[in-house]
């Protein structure tokens, strides 16, 4: 692994809407390079915290810090630019832009901005990228004619287009095959491998959870309530009683 | 100094009384916007439309307006479904609400009033009640009927809409769909439908607005135009939907308007509406009684 | 096609129309040029906001009069060319649209319309109670008949300077089409989250956007009060300014620079048509007929027809 000074580092982070606490009090580190597994029953605030994470929400309280810096007061775009990148839990593709469009966003608006790309390499970086995900023969098509688990795949595609240092994937794996999880994790570890790219899977699938995560963290009701080794905390009590039902 | 203190209480009464108006006038649009998140920028096209037709039976048979627009409500309500019918098909389920959806709109606001330039001309019409002319006197204060009238029935109309939405089941769904559109397919009704119904409310209620319109003041084919600053400010400021809040925020409006109107000249008035907006729209998004 | 290959086009195409109009020499085919011309730039300057971002504004009528009232003033008070009137009333225009952006566009994509709706309302208020420029009861502007270094008379001149506007407006929205800031521009339209999440700083497009947009909605409105010679409140601000400059790019398709012209093109002659034969209340009510019927029937505008 290299080098053991957090990327992330999210303290006393709280969201609300409305009455309806979302956050309480999230701690959280995520070193550079880590593979770290997020999981939680449905609406215990998953979504919700890569919200906050990228910038999409405002947290009324906490600091998120990205390589160390604040990110208060952050737009979204500009938390892109620094490396972030999240894939979003439900699909949410350009639907007037191609394929290839779509991708192209993420390296002119984030890639270009930190080191200028000649017009071609931007060409075959999108087809590359589609390539990796099994859509360059949909490049020239619109979103509407993908399926459900293109649509993830085009969104995951286009978060890696932003060539970020953290990347976030929302649940990018519900509905596929079981060979398709199998070619997205593998996806995924060479990027964290190879890349060094930091990387937060959030996913239902426990078998996925389980092969990819060095470190898992899990939310229940807005509340961390784990975080450590995989094996260790799927025993944990109250993890559990949380998946179970107590 | 006496005069000018029984001007401004004069302007805050009538101001009052205006403001009772302009809830009429913007209750469908808190149903449409506030609730239903649909931009009806037509609404005031059809509260014209409620205004000539009380003209219509006022001049040709001596009907009461207000009469007449609660007899016209069905087919006001009519419409309303029959609008909402070709929005949902046409921009809601394409999913372009936005451009398409927005002009849709403004295109009716402008055939509504094209067509009625073309029958009735640019002249003023107004209707003849015996509640238009006179005037209660209270010391300094003077209340005109024209304008206590139009107040007392726009409160009528909210509080009947009130009871309708806090105490009946479609009612209740209407509500649910402005808050929870999951929790109103947990309650098994179709979206669809009931927001067919609410909007078909919507525009009922343009026909009572007109009629009281129309008592307060002659009409002529484009004043809708003015009318569509006013109703989205106190939408707005009332808190989107709110029917308590569209009330406070129909009187703010309707107090400031006036009191500008009596010390700085009517043709200010418009400005006031537009300045509230743009206030509210860029401090209070969320309505004075919202959260920030 | 490249830029510089497109706009060497548009001139030829400008050259060819301004040919014609000589040819022709008739005084009312230059004022009915005039206005075809003038709305395509007003719808071109509309698409840019509209088509491209998805952005709809209302408030067509309040751009125009910042370019024509900005016109009578300096008209009243100096003596430049027309040009830099132009140049002046457009700049004030964008920033108008730049400032009603800045104040409403960081809140739901409605609020800015329904804010443009009532500025225009409110502008007619302002100039209304504005005696310098004539209040309600209008202001008269002399207009020169001549235009001495050219050597063609005014309205010929007016016709020239609209049709260098048309080839400016038209030549920008195709740059911008093929352009970065085209792309940005269409990922505001499509999901602003996910252009947010992919490093499109979608405020300040949306700014540049209301900015070019507003601009060139001024600077067609500061050649106006020559051309009208007496410019008051009730017709500059007439609704019918903005139902055809939404109904143009919307009856064209808004997906491309093509598509304000095509509809420019075709309703502003139907009108003019329609004005001269039946009457002009009629010839709006037909306009705003189109509309309608468009959205809902041809979403993708006449250009749509000739995509797959
Ligand atoms: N914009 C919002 N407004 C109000 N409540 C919200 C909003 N977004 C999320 N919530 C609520 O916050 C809670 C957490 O939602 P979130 O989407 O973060 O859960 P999640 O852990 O991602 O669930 P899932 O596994 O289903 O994706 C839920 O109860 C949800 O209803
Ligand atoms: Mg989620």
């Amino acid at each position: 692994m290299s080098g053991a000074q957090p990327i992330l580092q999210v303290s006393g982070l709280s969201k609300r809407f409305g009455g309806f606490v979302a956050l309480a009090d999230i701690e959280l580190e995520v070193k550079a390079g880590e593979r770290l597994g997020l999981i939680g029953p449905n609406g215990s605030g998953k979504s919700t915290l890569v919200n906050c994470l990228c910038g999409t929400l405002r947290n009324e309280s906490g600091t998120v810090r990205f390589q160390g810096q604040p990110m208060d007061g952050l737009a979204a775009h500009q938390r892109t630019r620094l490396g972030m990148a999240r894939s979003f839990q439900l699909p949410r593709p350009f639907g007037t832009l191609t394929l290839a469009e779509n991708l192209r966003i993420p390296l002119l608006y984030a890639v270009q901005t930190r080191d200028s790309m000649p017009e071609a390499a931007i060409d075959k970086r999108c087809m590359d990228l589609l390539r990796m995900v099994g859509l360059h023969e949909k490049a020239t098509r619109l979103p509407k004619d993908l399926t459900q688990i293109e649509m993830r795949k085009l969104e995951l595609a286009r978060a890696m287009a932003a060539e970020p240092k953290l990347l976030i994937a929302d649940e990018s794996m519900a509905g596929l095959s079981n060979q398709e999880v199998d070619d997205i994790l593998a996806l995924l570890v060479k990027l964290n491998e190879e890349q060094g790219i930091t990387i937060i899977l959030i996913e239902h699938i426990m078998r996925a959870v389980l092969s990819f995560s060095q470190r898992l963290v899990v939310l229940v009701a807005g509340r961390k309530i784990a975080d450590g080794d995989p094996r260790d905390v799927v025993r944990q009590d109250d993890v559990v009683a949380a998946y179970l039902g107590s | 100094m006496d005069i000018s203190f029984d001007l401004l209480g004069n302007a805050l009464v009538s101001g009052l009384l205006l403001g009772g108006f302009y809830a009429a006038v913007t209750i469908g649009i808190s149903i449409s916007f506030g609730m239903l998140d649909i931009v009806n920028i037509a609404h005031p096209a059809f509260i014209l439309l409620g205004s000539y037709i009380a003209y219509i039976m006022n001049a040709n048979f001596g009907f009461d307006p207000i009469l007449t627009a609660i007899v016209a409500m069905p087919a006001f309500y009519a419409l309303g479904v029959a609008i909402y019918h070709i929005y949902d098909v046409s921009f809601e389920r394409r999913g372009d609400t936005a451009l398409r959806g927005l002009s849709f709109f403004f295109g009716l606001l402008f055939i509504t009033e094209v067509a009625l330039t073309l029958v009735f001309g640019v002249d003023y019409r107004l209707v003849e009640a015996v509640y238009i002319g006179p005037t209660l006197h209270f010391g300094v204060i003077d209340l005109p009927l024209r304008l206590l009238v139009p107040a007392l029935v726009s409160v009528a109309l909210m509080v009947c809409l009130h009871l309708y939405l806090s105490r009946t089941f479609i009612g209740r769904a209407v509500q649910a769909v402005a808050q929870d559109p999951l929790a109103l397919r947990l309650m098994a009704a179709d979206p669809s439908r009931i927001k067919r119904i609410a909007f078909g409310l919507s525009i009922a209620t343009a026909s009572l607005a007109g009629a009281v319109l129309i008592i307060i003041q002659p009409v002529e084919p484009s004043i809708g135009r003015e009318y569509i600053g006013r109703i989205f400010a106190i939408c707005v400021l009332g808190g989107l939907g709110s029917f308590a809040g569209t009330l406070v925020a129909a009187i703010i409006l309707g107090v400031m308007e006036n009191i500008t109107a009596t010390f700085f000249g009517p043709s200010w008035a418009p400005a006031v509406a537009f300045g509230f907006l743009l206030l509210t729209l860029a401090f209070r998004p969320s309505g004075i009684f919202g959260r920030a | 096609m490249k830029n510089p290959l497109f706009i060497l086009w548009l001139i030829v195409a400008a050259a060819l129309t301004f040919g014609l109009a000589r040819l022709v020499d008739n005084a009312y085919f230059y004022f009915a040029g005039y206005v075809v011309l003038q709305y395509i730039v007003l719808s071109t300057a509309w698409n840019i906001l509209g088509g491209y971002t998805g952005y709809v504004n209302f408030g067509i009528p309040a751009f125009i009069a910042v370019g024509a009232y900005s016109t009578v003033v300096l008209h009243k008070t100096t003596s430049l060319p027309l040009v830099a009137m132009i140049a002046i009333g457009g700049a004030l225009s964008a920033l108008l649209g730049v400032g009603t952006g800045y104040l409403t566009l960081r809140l739901r994509g409605t609020f800015f319309s329904i804010a443009t709706l009532a500025m225009a309302v409110v502008m007619q208020t302002l100039v209304t109670n504005w005696d310098f420029v004539g209040g309600s009861r209008g202001a008269y502007i002399i207009r020169p008949a001549t235009v001495q270094y050219l050597g063609i008379n005014y309205i010929e001149y007016l016709f020239l300077i609209m049709l260098g506007l048309s080839i400016f407006a038209v030549a920008t929205a195709r740059a911008i089409e093929k352009s970065r800031l085209g792309f940005g521009f269409a990922t505001i339209r499509d999901d602003e989250l996910a252009a947010e999440a992919s490093g499109v700083p979608t405020l300040k497009l949306k700014l540049i956007a209301c900015g070019l947009s507003g601009g060139f909605m001024g600077m067609a409105g500061s050649p106006l009060p020559y051309y009208v010679t007496y410019l008051d409140p009730a017709s500059t601000f007439s609704l019918s300014y903005a139902v055809n400059t939404i109904a143009m790019p919307l009856i064209g398709g808004t997906s491309s620079w093509l598509g304000p012209i095509l509809g420019a093109i075709l309703l502003g002659t139907l009108q003019q048509v329609a004005t001269v034969t039946i009457s002009s209340a009629v010839s709006l009510l037909i306009v705003g007929v189109l509309l309608v019927f468009f959205v809902i029937v041809a979403p993708k505008g006449i250009l749509g027809w000739f995509q797959k």
